[in-house]
């Protein structure tokens, strides 16, 4: 028992004496250190990878749809075939849902040009594309503004000389690019009247500028991701036809 | 006899003790502690290397060279915290796939200590972050996210302190304010509280409470704004406060030639890292700690 006591007792001393060696921090070195190709992989993560990545790759690369030719958002000023097409499919895969949760129509689409993040190659469109196109998790929302509003969105895209892609107006020019006239689906727009705006989550929550959703008649969020609705798109149709319009002109 | 031998057998343990004991009472010590602190941030679900034909990035990054060279580094200083700032989450199919399951599990093969939470943490909604923490062997710190009402609630600790080799380390993460970045109805409930009050208590309770030799801050508030100066940031939190070593940061995606060598509101000099985003990096900063009263003397060196 003595020698256990004495044990302890040594024990004590020792780790005391050691708290009170106060440490002091006397150098402090910092870098970073670049992933290269020059290092080597590990070979059991990458073996743990592996699935994980030829299921996606698989699944990414199955072809949904045909593509004529390579289209991109810089073809054309002010509206181009890719970003018409975008809304066209925004429209017809939202409108569905919208309908029937409201019984009301999509009065019009609008989107933004950056928001395309990619082009659409000539050949096969593949999951990949929709990705490569659309990277965000953005989901379509229908907003339902006033007319006045609807100007706003008019006012916005004039200024901007940008293909900001938009379906259901129709907005003419002059060379200089001031405003001639605006329709909304043939016809004047009625400042009082509600119209309902499908776009993306992020531009209603006034993403690129975009301040003319709030404060709203109405708001639906479809809980439909735009990048779920091109793959659903690309999969009805056998080949895209995207085309330029006159939405969108100088005369 | 067996009484005997146990006695003797202490004996001899007693007197390496004493000598132990002797040793460092009566010669000066010599021994100098390494600590290493890597650590990576906004690495964006990047769990492959970047292909040979996206510019400046062409073939850096992937987990699997990290992994290895994590390992070499833990080799040579076995001393080492491996920690995340946040944005885990998103950046390729992997996420979009798997919502966040392969990036936590290869953070936890890859020995992860800690990691604090970004914005796009919450991009599958605090209930897809809570989903997946099961696949996570590290933890979380957040100071200023008040996850109360929230299913993370008692899931994140606003610091974590870890005593490695007699070194004892205070870490308390930061988060960005989420109001007008994410969604309400992704993050719910989680309320977030000012960073710099949040800071002042968490080097108070760390520093002197705790008596950590070295406090550090995972921050996900972003390095600086220079179109709005005055927004909280890495740099605006170290000159407003006191007792930090490091902040570790994230958020801005900011590729820094060399850690920032800044003065805190006392004009001690700190250092602030950020490496960039997408793993294409990985910080390494060395602490070394000295009982050397001539070599404490002369204050902290610090080489960048």
């Amino acid at each position: 028992m003595r020698f256990t006591l004495l044990f302890f007792l040594l024990n004590f001393l020792f780790f005391s004496s050691c708290k009170e060696e106060k440490l002091h921090l006397i150098k402090i070195e910092g870098k970073q250190i670049k992933i290269t190709d020059s290092l080597s992989s590990n070979q059991h993560i990458e073996d743990f990878i592996k699935p994980f990545r030829e299921h996606i790759n698989k699944d990414l690369d199955s072809v949904l749809a045909y593509s004529p030719n390579t289209f991109t958002k810089d073809d054309d000023e002010l509206n181009t075939a890719l970003g018409n097409l975008m809304t066209n499919i925004v429209f017809s895969q939202g409108n569905p849902i919208f309908n029937k949760r409201t019984g009301k129509n999509i009065d019009a689409v609008v989107l933004n040009h950056g928001g395309i993040r990619a082009p659409i190659s000539e050949g096969v469109i593949t999951t990949r594309t929709a990705y490569q196109v659309m990277p965000f998790e953005n989901k379509i929302v229908v907003a339902g503004i006033k007319g006045n509003k609807v100007n706003e969105i008019v006012d916005y895209l004039v200024k901007s000389k940008r293909a900001h892609p938009f379906l259901g107006l129709k907005i003419l020019l002059d060379q200089e690019y001031n405003l001639i006239e605006a329709s909304i689906n043939g016809k004047n727009i009625d400042e009082n009247k509600t119209y309902h705006i499908a776009t993306s989550d992020y531009l209603y929550n006034s993403g690129d500028n975009m301040s003319f959703f709030k404060p709203n008649e109405s708001m639906l969020n479809l809980d439909y991701k735009i990048r779920n609705a091109m793959i659903d798109y690309f999969k009805k149709v056998d080949t895209i036809n995207p085309v330029r319009d006159d939405r969108f002109i100088r005369q | 006899m067996k009484r005997r031998d146990f006695i003797q057998q202490l004996s001899v343990g007693s007197a390496l003790i004493l000598s132990g004991l002797g040793l460092q009472s009566f010669i000066p010590s010599s021994k100098t502690t390494k600590i290493t602190i890597l650590h990576t941030n906004d690495v964006h679900s990047h769990i492959d290397p970047f292909g040979s034909n996206v510019g400046r990035n062409s073939n850096t990054g992937g987990v699997a060279r990290r992994s290895n060279l994590i390992e070499s580094i833990r080799k040579e200083n076995p001393n080492t915290l491996l920690l995340d700032a946040g944005d885990i989450f998103q950046g390729t199919p992997y996420f979009n796939y798997y919502g966040g399951a392969l990036e936590f599990k290869l953070m936890s093969m890859l020995k992860y200590d800690l990691a604090t939470i970004g914005n796009h943490d919450f991009d599958n909604s605090i209930d897809g972050l809570y989903a997946q923490l099961p696949h996570a062997k590290f933890e979380f710190v957040s100071a200023n996210y008040d996850f109360t009402n929230t299913v993370m609630d008692a899931h994140v600790k606003p610091f974590k302190i870890f005593k490695i080799d007699g070194i004892k380390i205070g870490v308390f993460g930061l988060g960005i304010e989420l109001n007008g970045l994410v969604e309400k109805s992704l993050y719910k409930e989680t309320k977030y509280l000012d960073p710099i009050e949040i800071t002042q208590d968490m080097s108070r309770v760390l520093k002197i409470e705790k008596n950590c030799d070295l406090v550090i801050c995972l921050s996900h508030l972003g390095y600086y704004y220079k179109n709005s100066p005055d927004r909280i940031s890495d740099l605006n939190l170290a000159t407003t406060t006191k007792g930090i070593d490091l902040i570790i940061g994230g958020h801005t995606h900011t590729f820094l030639e060399k850690p920032t060598v800044v003065k805190n509101i006392e004009g001690k000099s700190m250092l602030i890292n950020q490496v960039g985003a997408y793993g294409i990096n990985l910080g390494k900063i060395d602490f070394y700690f000295d009982a050397d009263k001539n070599k404490s003397a002369k204050g902290t060196s610090i080489i960048v």
